[in-house]
């Protein structure tokens, strides 16, 4: 039964990654990237990790491609039809293609040591407790990068005029 | 039975067909969206190895909530600059970005 939807959910995972890279249209690959990180999500449920589920959901499928979308507004759409791949595409797909049977080399080397299908998963308040004490600092240092990220974002976006280069 | 080596191809195979977008796309925009397929990748490969690892390891759980920040926090510092990059240059293909050339 797992079996099944593991295969449901990576089929749509990877076939909406594939129209992320591969269409031309830009507003549609924002779309196939929702599709894929909400497909990623059905994964984590799988994977008996709820509360990650939870966060992809509302971060990446609440926020991220929400902004994506913003930029695809303000900037101009016509200049994306021109702009879609490489002339060199066929080198990016054979070093991902080697990159692919590389990685699954090394996963299926060592396979027999991970031969169980036993999940076990992680309560909230177990991972809280994790998150609030053993990292502590850099849960903290993370929100320091996220303020200023956000800060920077504004200052880069909204500060000085047309045709300044700075 | 769904072992640990299902999970870890399939990231393997998102993590490569997001190295092609990053590598064969010239649109600012979408290299973004090819970086949050490999981010992705690395989330399910570090839950999975905590969901398969035994019981109480949240070690990978914890990881990928700081990867989870990090891409928000990069995918706004990012559209900050296409958008930048947009109205100085009018342009968001990174073939035509040489700013930095000496």
């Amino acid at each position: 039964m797992a079996l099944v939807v593991f295969y449901i959910l990576g089929a749509v995972t990877l076939i909406a990654a594939a129209g992320v890279v591969s269409t031309r249209n830009v507003v549609y690959a924002a779309l196939f990237l929702l599709a894929a990180l909400a497909a990623t999500a059905g994964l984590f449920v799988l994977l008996l990790a709820e509360f990650l589920a939870l966060v992809q959901i509302l971060i990446y499928g609440g926020a991220i491609v929400i902004v994506l979308l913003f930029a695809i507004m303000l900037t101009r759409s016509d200049t994306y039809a021109t702009a879609a791949e490489h002339s060199q595409w066929p080198i990016a797909a054979l070093a991902s293609a080697v990159l692919f049977g590389l990685i699954s080399a090394s996963f299926f080397s060592d396979a027999d040591r991970f031969n169980s299908d036993i999940r076990t998963g992680v309560d909230i308040e177990t991972l809280s407790t994790e998150l609030f004490t053993t990292w502590a600092i850099p849960f903290e240092v993370a929100s320091v990068v996220l303020l200023v990220a956000l800060v920077g974002a504004i200052v880069i976006s909204h500060s000085g005029g047309n045709g300044e280069e700075s | 039975m769904v072992t640990l080596l299902h999970f870890q191809v399939l990231s393997a195979a998102l993590f490569s067909i997001g190295l092609y977008g990053v590598l064969a796309r010239r649109s600012a925009v979408l290299i973004l969206m090819s970086i949050e397929l490999l981010l992705n990748a690395v989330n399910i490969n570090l839950i999975a190895g905590a969901a398969f690892a035994g019981a109480e390891k949240t070690t990978g759980l914890v990881i990928a909530i700081f990867v989870i920040t990090i891409a928000a926090a990069e995918v706004a510092l990012a559209l900050g600059i296409i958008l930048r990059l947009y109205r100085n240059r009018a342009s968001v293909n990174v073939d035509e970005i040489d700013i930095l050339r000496g």
